[in-house]
């Protein structure tokens, strides 16, 4: 009782203005008794930022904790910190600065007097040093034991645990690399194809593969070198690399006397660079013994390291449903989220709960497959080059599709109209997860959304992720992790229209563009004359088709194509989202163009004599791309391999950027002298800049 | 208005002609065979004697010889070089089928040079440029488009006389002029006569400043004395790659000043636009630039006599604009761009920057406030830290003096750290030309809404449109600083030699790097969030409307040249 004296002073002293209504002190009773019964801590101090962060503040908030942000000088204006109680700037932009700063973090959380701290994902989340540290000054990690962390964070360690629990493990599995060549003989004795990654790190980060010798020693210098940046560790891993496989991970949850559930399984196979990209629950692709199999082997994993708290055990599925283990997360996974839809656990509330030494709430048996729920995620990164190729910027228009007035869609963010989307962070924007009772339902609703979301002022990546929701491969269930290579072998090129709907698209332009025209005449001093019947012609990629448009009201008939389709609606041409109906099918339209005006055409549409007239207009002569490399994006320049009066061979590696943690290298197209070279390593680049010029 | 009246009975005469020019254009032999009715024509009757043709057939053939133009070679090499012909122009710039051509019939008066010869065996009837009536977005305003295709649309006499009868119709009813230029140069063979043609039409360009808006788009050559009409007009565009603009050409460059420079460096688009500053706005082609007019036209109110017009708005004006709160960085030495701040203010972004390439630390152009037609001037601190210079001081200059004169409120955006040091701004006459903006601003009637996003330091917190200055609505941000200096450069020089330097710093950032020291004198009305600028500036636009305001009686103010 007597430590519980202070947080119920709290709540009672915020809402002591009450109490002159008898039902609200009954109310407030109950509320406190509740409160009581799952009493945690006072202060949370949550050592992350974006929006992971916000989704932890939020939970907070619902159970009463008080919540502390920590954030570098350029967030200071953050959504996460504007969310918080109190909010301690901890150093500077770069995460080693800021985020990863142990020392900062720490001095925040005694000025500010929390009890536990919450790392979200990333970051600090699976250092053992700093939960050690934690420990080491009483304040509670809201995560596992240190030796779970330990255990489980090292890659190689991690397989030897699992298969000493009795858990598959993947063929060929070996231990620490050293050379280059070390690399390639374990490589030949295991069998391409192989994967090399750092043991050390989580995710797709650092992991390559490769099939012959020469890919591998590549392999090798980049995970190593990415290794070293991103974890300062540079450890490696390779094993058999398992061709066409499904990644299906099991979320597990377990408290500090030895129980532990498994939240059934997510799939997380759509990925692009061994990052996910669109994941749902459950998967299409597991039947009840399968799961049952693989839930049971993640809570004998779980049991074997004492795990507590949230936790996501990774398989790697074949065709023929044998599973193998991959890794386990030892924190809160980003796509946790569908797991909570279906589930109806709140695993942020788990995880608080568990933290403060409470046992599970629930049962195996309770733990449900309530409906469907998708996630896609919203990245600031341009889906054209290698399926995202980060983008940075300021978001000058941001709508989240709440306008959909739906429960069943849920918008985890942690930036807002203004926001930057910085090098220095991970280009994620949002987590946008849709539910429903049946998949179909789950991925009508997703479409939807992706069509209603409005983000302007950096690159995103919605066009792939609506592609990838709605293509029959998709939709049937047929993924596997190399889903995007194989659907796009040439790369992501936007969506392909069928004569219908580009018919569609051609008569939504020219029925926009006539309202544009139009309001153009609407001056007050004079009265417009409305003119009725306007031929155009839109211009679609290469093409240029005639329209013709014939508007009475709100309705424009619009022959086009060889077809007729009645386009209707009443804009507000302020609007980001157009809705209209083609030929009585509810649409949304966005339009990305900065403005209606001051572009040739808006949206491609010309009058008819004004496409006559440009076909006199001279091409303009279009930069010679193959003699310069311009920064595909903006990052720093690592290495610079060249300098002027080299002779570089076609597909020689010219120079290495790195942005957000990514590295990348720049390649010559073309057998040339450099000419000159514009940057120097540790330069930072925008995306478009000059690097290296060729003769 | 005979001439006119004439145009407007044959309308549909002309209409009816449309579709026979399209088909000889199409048939190579059309062309040929008007010609050589013409001169059979021409063989019997010298100038409107009674012939074997009806007056009526006369009329039709020089309806039919002046819409081919300089013929269809001609037009053919005229789109070879990406350009358009006079009359495509037209009918892109217009409106379909509203506009009313005038002076078809008139001709070229001269017989020097075998002129007389060339007149009737190339074309016969129509001087060299177009007069029209005309109609964008049902907005009335006049318009000549001069052909190239005919003499090389060199201007003759004749060719001025239509120029400047256009132009006083215009003044007459008060309606704009936009001047499609595609010259040559003078008819060399008409010698004074062309020379007194231009003076001609600078006179009335001079009357006209002022009372209705003028616009040139170089859509081809001009030079020698005909670029002095575009620069006396209030806007000069040009297209990029086909237009110049010099006094001289690279040849006679070459032999004074021995400078080896080509055409599109002396006096291409890229030059006047970023370079010398006598050009406002670039465009890709002729089509890119006449569907821009289009656009630009909607801004402008039709003459000095009509207030800012005020176009159907979409866009709420009470909408709060939250990506501005953060805009602002938290470090005064970081930059940031001022044009998102305008563009996220205005109605729908859209926002119609003039002169984007020359002088970019301070921005200029038109933009809509719930639909009214308003001014924005703002320093671009991404550009030289947004001071003023001789250049940005002379470019605001002009475009506020602009919107003074036709109604058009103006709304500053200061974040100006003063003005630019050094010799080459002290001698280039730093003094007077700083001065203009000075002037413009002081002497400017209209409504003047100011708000001061950052620092507004020195001389040049005064010039962008200060209380001091008669500003109607001064507003500042939370992130405002008006202060005589920086805070740096201030303790230097009052604790000059002093030890304790980075306190007093610390002391003067606190005293005077924020809006109150102008907030407690009024010279800032309120200190306002930034999401509700937009809000502000809309609902006091509504009231400044009926803002009457006249400076003294005065033949004309002496503004330091």
């Amino acid at each position: 009782w007597g430590g519980l004296e202070v947080p119920l002073g709290g709540r009672v002293g915020k809402q002591s203005c009450c109490f002159r209504v008898k039902n609200v002190l009954v109310k407030l009773m109950i509320n406190l008794l509740i409160c009581f019964s799952s009493q945690t801590f006072d202060k949370i101090l949550i050592a992350n930022r974006g929006e992971i962060a916000c989704r932890v503040i939020k939970t907070c908030k619902k159970m009463g904790i008080q919540t502390v942000a920590v954030h570098s000088d350029v967030d200071s204006s953050a959504v996460h910190v504007k969310m918080a109680d109190e909010a301690v700037c901890v150093g500077s932009a770069p995460t080693s600065k800021s985020y990863l700063n142990m020392d900062a973090i720490m001095d925040a959380i005694r000025v500010t007097g929390a009890q536990a701290v919450h790392p979200g994902y990333g970051f600090l989340s699976e250092n053992k040093d700093f939960a050690k540290r934690l420990a080491a000054e009483g304040v509670t990690f809201i995560g596992p034991d240190t030796h779970a962390i330990l255990a489980m964070g090292d890659k190689i360690e991690s397989k030897l645990i699992a298969k000493a629990a009795k858990v598959n493990t993947i063929p060929g599995f070996d231990g620490v690399v050293k050379t280059a060549e070390e690399a390639v003989k374990i490589a030949q004795d295991i069998g391409y194809p192989v994967m090399i990654k750092a043991s050390a790190g989580g995710g797709g980060k650092g992991m390559r593969i490769a099939w012959n010798d020469e890919e591998t020693r590549e392999g090798f210098r980049f995970s190593s070198q990415e290794a070293e940046s991103s974890f300062g560790d540079d450890r490696l891993l390779i094993e058999k690399y398992i061709d066409n496989p499904r990644h299906i991970e099991i979320q597990v949850l377990a408290d500090k006397h030895g129980n532990a559930l498994w939240l059934n399984e997510r799939e997380c196979s759509i990925q692009r660079r061994n990052q996910k990209v669109v994941e749902e629950a459950p998967s299409t692709f597991l039947d009840q013994d399968t799961r049952q199999a693989m839930g049971e082997q993640a809570v004998q994993l779980a049991k074997a390291v004492q795990y507590s708290s949230a936790g996501t055990v990774e398989f790697l599925v074949d065709s023929k449903k044998n599973f193998y283990f991959l890794e386990m997360n030892t924190r809160l996974q980003v796509e946790h989220p569908i797991t909570e839809c279906i589930t109806g656990l709140d695993l942020v509330e788990q995880m608080i709960r568990v933290a403060k030494g409470y046992r599970l709430q629930h049962k195996q048996e309770d733990i449900p497959i309530n409906g469907w729920a998708i996630e896609s995620r919203i990245y600031a990164e341009d889906p054209y080059k290698s399926f995202g190729l980060p983008s940075i910027g300021r978001l000058s228009e941001y709508q989240e599709p709440l306008n959909l007035k739906n429960v069943s869609v849920r918008v985890d963010s942690g930036i807002e109209e203004g926001s930057d989307i910085s090098i220095y962070y991970d280009p994620m924007i949002s987590k946008l997860v849709t539910y429903g009772a049946t998949r179909g339902e789950a991925l009508a609703r997703m479409e939807d959304a992706l069509d209603n979301y409005v983000i302007r002022g950096v690159t995103h990546n919605i066009s792939l992720l609506r592609e990838i929701i709605t293509h029959p491969r998709f939709i049937s269930g047929d993924i596997s992790t190399n889903f995007l290579p194989e659907v796009y072998p040439d790369g992501f090129k936007g969506h392909q229209l069928e004569a219908g709907k580009r018919r569609e698209l051609l008569a939504s332009a020219a029925a926009l563009y006539v309202t544009v025209q139009l309001r153009s005449q609407k001056v007050l001093s004079p009265t417009p004359v409305e003119r009725s019947h306007w031929e155009l012609c839109v211009q679609l990629g290469e093409g240029c088709y005639a329209v013709e448009v014939v508007k009475s009201g709100n309705v424009y008939n619009v022959e086009v194509d060889g077809g007729t389709v009645e386009v209707s609606g009443q804009w507000n041409l302020a609007s980001p989202l157009l809705p209209l109906s083609i030929n009585g099918t509810q649409r949304m339209l966005q339009v990305n163009a900065n403005t209606y005006t001051h572009n040739l055409g808006f949206f491609g549409v010309l009058s008819k004599l004004a496409a006559q007239l440009n076909s006199y207009m001279p091409e303009k002569v279009p930069e010679d791309t193959s003699s310069i490399l311009r920064s595909p994006m903006p990052g720093t320049v690592v290495a610079m391999s060249v300098k002027p009066g080299d002779t570089v061979a076609e597909g020689q590696e010219i120079c290495v950027i790195e942005a957000m943690k990514m590295q990348n290298s720049l390649t010559a197209v073309k057998q040339a002298k450099v000419k000159s070279v514009q940057c120097k390593p540790g330069e930072t680049v925008g995306e478009g800049d000059l690097l290296v010029e060729l003769e | 208005m005979a001439a006119f009246s004439v145009a407007r009975r044959s309308r549909g005469l002309i209409n009816g002609l449309k579709v026979s020019f399209r088909s000889s254009g199409q048939l190579k032999h059309g062309a040929v065979a008007a010609p050589l009715l013409q001169t059979s024509l021409h063989r019997d009757s010298r100038w409107y004697s009674a012939g074997h043709l009806s007056v009526k057939e006369r009329i039709e053939a020089k309806r039919r010889a002046a819409l081919a133009g300089g013929g269809q070679a001609r037009i053919d090499a005229q789109h070879k070089r990406g350009k358009l012909t006079a009359r495509e122009r037209i009918d892109l710039l217009l409106d379909t089928d509203s506009f009313v051509e005038t002076d078809m019939f008139v001709e070229h008066r001269c017989s020097d040079f075998g002129m007389e010869q060339d007149k009737n065996k190339v074309t016969h009837l129509p001087e060299v440029i177009f007069y029209f009536f005309n109609i964008i977005f049902c907005l009335c305003l006049f318009c000549f488009s001069q052909d190239f295709t005919v003499f090389g649309g060199s201007l003759s006499g004749a060719h001025a006389q239509k120029i400047c009868k256009i132009m006083d119709q215009a003044m007459k009813v008060g309606a704009p002029v936009i001047g499609l230029n595609d010259s040559g140069g003078a008819r060399i063979q008409e010698g004074v006569e062309s020379l007194a043609g231009y003076a001609d039409i600078f006179l009335r360009n001079v009357m006209a400043s002022g009372v209705i808006p003028q616009i040139s788009l170089i859509m081809g050559p001009c030079a020698g004395g005909a670029v002095y009409s575009p620069a006396l007009t209030d806007f000069t565009f040009m297209v990029k790659d086909t237009s110049y603009l010099f006094i001289t050409g690279p040849d006679v460059v070459k032999s004074v000043t021995n400078e080896d420079v080509t055409q599109e460096e002396l006096g291409g688009a890229k030059t006047h636009t970023s370079v010398s500053g006598v050009a406002h706005h670039a465009f890709e082609n002729d089509v890119d630039a006449l569907l821009n007019l289009r656009e630009f036209f909607t801004f402008l109110p039709l003459s000095n006599q009509d207030p800012a017009p005020i176009r159907e708005c979409h866009d709420p004006s009470d909408r709060l604009v939250r990506s501005l709160e953060t805009i602002v960085p938290l470090e005064s030495t970081k930059a940031y761009d001022m044009l998102e701040i305008i563009k996220a203010i205005v109605d729908e972004k859209d926002f119609f920057e003039i002169m984007p390439n020359y002088a970019k630390n301070i921005v200029v152009g038109f933009a809509r406030m719930n639909g009214r037609t308003v001014g924005i001037v703002g320093n671009q601190p991404k550009v030289a830290s947004g001071c003023l210079d001789i250049n940005s001081s002379v470019k605001g200059a002009r475009f506020v003096r602009f919107c003074d004169a036709f109604n058009i409120p103006i709304i500053t955006f200061v974040d100006v750290p003063g003005f630019l040091p050094g010799t080459a701004q002290e001698y280039g006459g730093i003094i007077r030309h700083g001065a203009k903006l000075l002037f413009a601003f002081a002497e400017a009637t209209v409504p003047k809404i100011t708000i001061i996003t950052r620092k507004a330091y020195g001389g040049a917190y005064d010039v962008m449109s200060s209380k001091h200055l008669r500003g109607d609505v001064n507003y500042a941000w939370p992130t405002a600083e008006v202060a005589v200096m920086g805070a740096k450069g201030a303790v230097q020089i009052i604790f000059r030699g002093k030890d304790n330097q980075a306190e007093a710093e610390a002391e003067y950032v606190e005293k005077f790097a924020n809006p109150f020291p102008a907030a407690v004198r009024g010279f800032v009305d309120d200190i306002i969030e930034p999401s509700t600028t937009r809000k502000l500036i809309c609902s006091n636009l509504e009231v400044l409307a009926r803002k009457k305001q006249v400076n003294p009686w005065k033949k004309h103010a002496n503004i330091p040249l």
